[in-house]
């Protein structure tokens, strides 16, 4: 029960996140931040307003009943609060961690104007974290099976998403990686400090048990193309969720000396291969006692940075073209990086890389951008300023200014229409390709974006696969389609 | 899983194993390879593959022991498993009607090459095999080239079997006095495929390479493969492993390879000094 008046709930202040101290999780792989107590989470909650238009809302790209979850909370109900949570997020305790809420929920929300928006994410990994810990995820029911057959390729958080729901409606799902371990940017790209991988697992195990199958090792194109999954593997329906994994480089001279690495490699290294393990075969050069410079200002740089410094980095910085506003990555990751002692150096570019004899990297020329005109987006575009190129020592570079789709799979299938970036032409409101029987959704239809857009496309495909599947139409329906719960 | 059906050494530190694959034995093509994973905690290799059967579902991988991850590959036998196996990756070797092709394999190059010899074989071309080794017994795949090639000859930097002198050597031999030669396909060291390109650069002619560096995912995904060609950054495992040799910069995929060494050297000392451990 929520007692205070608003007025009383209005003054109370949000409650800080408990986390590993900086100096310590500096040195290590453990998740930084450590979750509500039930204590707390009851008191964030009794912070919420439970406004009548509650525009946190509308500010979550899968409209997840924020103010119900928060109120069970509140009320100390926290399995019945992930249990709302599920009905429209199916991956909580990954999207808890991972999303951006200050430009999604509690961005949106009402107390965000006094800077102290509830906790959303927080309170969404609690209840989370709570239902798993307590061995509480409700086991799938038997469900009628449907007989008809759908292969998703790709196991990110698109893929998986889609496979949970068509999993969900009776169908008979298998998931084809290309890799040897499931999860995509989940596993390989963002590391074990932000998101434990033992999450990423349970989730996938929840899924074997609903009876999903996993294949692993499948590069869909070169093992199976697109026909083949319809033709001869018998399939009713294909899901792309392939993602946005092209690294892109700066083009410059000096970027295939050793030590340039692109943030897929290097954090794919670390998190896929965990070369931060010492039993691990796979090698990564030495970073202790180095300079490392990350260019780049998303999570991928944020990611790929901080990983750096818990490899013994001397120094770690991240180089961006733009000022700190326009820093994509989540506020929080910026605010731990500068807390764990990275060197933020803004408006500059790399113009050459610079090695010794044997190849290996040893310095960076720079150039000092200023902000010029706003661009589409609407942020200010960097412009370089002549004459102001200067020299840093480096040892190694990671590379993250954003990926594009690997043309790997489009290759096989010309038949699926692409965008000029090299993404899939799709209607958005059901996720079909160009190409019948064939869905896709994730960074491989927007280029690379969020975790939550990601599952959401997920989730839309797999409503109008089982539409497609129901009725044998391709064309567009009428009627919306209906989301499982 | 992928159990191993057969394996048997050709050479010293030269094993080919059979490998349960029955999809991937479909799906190759000469010239494209797979990513392997030795352990559980092992780094993800390419390795080519030498040989398939579609119908019986295997293929085959001859696997130098240079590191830790070959030599405990070349430990398995029949009835091994390996945990992962991913392909076929890269792109087919281009298989055209050329006239007169010089395949040349330098140690395990061999097997890489031998596949790709038997497809142009049937595509209507004569074939002509160098096959190189230090000595006798690192010359592979003898037999095997005879069957697809009009001409096989061995060659031993020491003499002890078939042309004593170096691939290139009976390269330029033929060069000087056989038939016009309208491909050559290099595979082995890079030492050995610069020397080739070397050679027939002048003559102008067109020379293939099968270039190894080292990869990570072998599908396009981290760049780690990156090598230049015609001055223009490619990414071996999806543009290649096949290119251009002229074009090629065996400096930088030199210099490359050797990022690791000593990574690579510490941990094969360490699996080595286990091994012996073992079977005291
Ligand atoms: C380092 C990093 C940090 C990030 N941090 C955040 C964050 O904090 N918050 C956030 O919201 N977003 C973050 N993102 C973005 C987010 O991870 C992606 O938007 C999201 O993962 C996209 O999901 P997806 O399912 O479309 O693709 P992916 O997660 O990329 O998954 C695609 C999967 O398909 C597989 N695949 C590719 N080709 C084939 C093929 N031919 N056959 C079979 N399988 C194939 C891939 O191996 C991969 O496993 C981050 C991204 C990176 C790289
Ligand atoms: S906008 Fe903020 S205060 Fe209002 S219901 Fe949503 S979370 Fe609660
Ligand atoms: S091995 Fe990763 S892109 Fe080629």
């Amino acid at each position: 029960m929520n007692e205070l008046t608003r007025k009383e709930r209005m003054q109370l202040s949000r409650v800080t996140m408990p986390e590993q101290d900086p100096d310590s999780r500096r040195q290590n792989f453990t998740e930084v931040n450590l979750g509500l107590t039930p204590e707390l989470a009851i008191e964030e909650a009794r912070r919420c307003l439970m406004c009548r238009r509650p525009v946190c809302i509308d500010g979550c790209p899968v409209e997840i009943r924020i103010t119900d979850f928060i109120g069970l909370v509140a009320e100390g109900e926290f399995d019945q609060a992930a249990k709302v949570i599920k009905e429209d997020n199916s991956l909580p305790a990954i999207c808890g961690r991972v999303c951006p809420q200050e430009n999604q929920c509690e961005g949106a929300c009402v107390l965000a104007r006094k800077d102290k928006p509830i906790a959303i994410g927080a309170l969404e990994r609690f209840v989370a974290d709570f239902e798993r810990d307590h061995n509480l995820m409700a086991a799938a029911s038997p469900i009628p099976r449907t007989g008809r057959r759908v292969a998703v390729v790709g196991s990110g958080p698109a893929g998986l998403a889609c496979a949970t729901d068509l999993a969900r409606f009776g169908h008979d799902v298998t998931v084809f990686e290309a890799l040897h371990e499931l999860g995509g940017v989940l596993v390989y790209g963002i590391p074990e400090f932000r998101l434990p991988k033992e999450i990423v697992r349970t989730e996938i195990a929840q899924l074997e048990d609903m009876g999903v199958e996993f294949v692993t090792n499948a590069v869909i194109g070169m093992i199976d193309s697109i026909d083949d999954l319809l033709g001869e593997e018998g399939y009713d329906a294909v899901f792309v969720g392939v993602g946005a994994g092209l690294p892109r480089f700066p083009k410059i001279p000096g970027e295939n000396l050793i030590g340039v690495y692109s943030a897929n490699e290097f954090l794919t290294r670390v998190n896929l291969m965990r070369a931060y393990l010492a039993d691990s075969d796979t090698p990564l050069l030495e970073l202790r006692g180095r300079n490392v410079a990350v260019f780049g200002g998303g999570n991928t740089a944020m990611d790929a940075v901080r990983t750096a410094l818990r490899l013994g980095a001397a120094q770690a910085s991240i180089i961006y073209r733009r000022s700190e506003q326009e820093m994509p990555a989540r506020l929080e990751e910026v605010h731990h990086a500068r807390q764990e002692g990275v060197r933020f150096r803004m408006l500059a570019i790399p113009v050459e890389f610079l090695g010794n004899a044997d190849g290996f990297l040893k310095g960076v020329r720079l150039q000092r951008m200023e902000l010029g005109e706003p661009d589409e987006g609407g942020r200010r575009r960097p412009v370089p300023v002549p004459g102001s190129e200067w020299l840093e020592d480096v040892d190694v570079a990671v590379v993250a200014i954003g990926n594009s789709p690997n043309p790997l799979l489009g290759k096989t299938a010309p038949d699926l229409e692409e965008t000029p970036w090299g993404t899939l032409v799709t209607d958005e409101a059901t996720g079909r390709t160009t190409k019948e029987g064939v869905f896709a959704g994730g960074d491989i239809v927007t280029g690379g974006a969020t975790v939550i857009l990601a599952m959401g496309a997920g989730r839309t495909a797999a409503a109008s696969i089982h539409e497609y599947l129901r009725t044998g139409v391709w064309d567009v329906p009428d009627e919306p389609v209906e989301v499982p719960g | 899983m992928f159990e191993v059906l057969e394996a048997n050494n050709l050479a010293p530190d030269v094993r080919y194993l059979r490998v349960r694959a029955p999809k991937i034995a479909r799906r190759r093509k000469p010239g494209q390879f797979v990513i392997v994973r030795a352990s559980s905690t092992g780094e993800r290799i390419p390795l080519t593959i030498a040989d398939a059967d579609a119908t019986q579902g295997w293929i085959a991988l001859i696997c130098q022991g240079v590191g830790k991850t070959t030599r405990q590959l070349n430990t398995l036998g029949a009835g091994d498993r390996i945990p992962d196996v991913a392909g076929p990756l890269g792109m087919p070797s281009r298989i055209e009607r050329y006239g007169n092709v010089v395949v040349i394999g330098g140690g395990v190059g061999t097997a890489i090459a031998y596949p790709t010899a038997a497809a142009l074989k049937q595509a209507g071309n004569r074939v002509v095999a160098i096959i190189g080794g230090r000595s006798r017994e690192y010359v592979i795949l003898q037999q095997e080239m005879q069957a697809v090639s009009d001409e096989v000859y061995p060659t031993t930097d020491d003499g002890s079997l078939g042309y004593h002198g170096l691939v290139t050597d009976k390269l330029a031999d033929l060069i000087a006095t056989g038939p016009p030669i309208d491909l050559v396909l290099a595979i082995g060291p890079i030492p050995m495929m610069r020397a080739v390109a070397d050679l027939t650069r002048p003559h102008h002619i067109e020379t293939v390479v099968s270039l190894n560096p080292i990869m990570v995912d072998g599908t396009g995904m981290c760049g780690g493969c990156r090598v230049e060609v015609g001055g223009e950054t490619r990414f071996a495992c999806v543009d290649g492993p096949e290119f251009d040799a002229h074009l090629v910069d065996f400096d930088l995929l030199t210099r490359r390879n050797r990022a690791y060494r000593d990574f690579e050297q510490r941990r094969l000392e360490e699996w080595e000094t286990a091994q012996a451990g073992i079977s005291q």
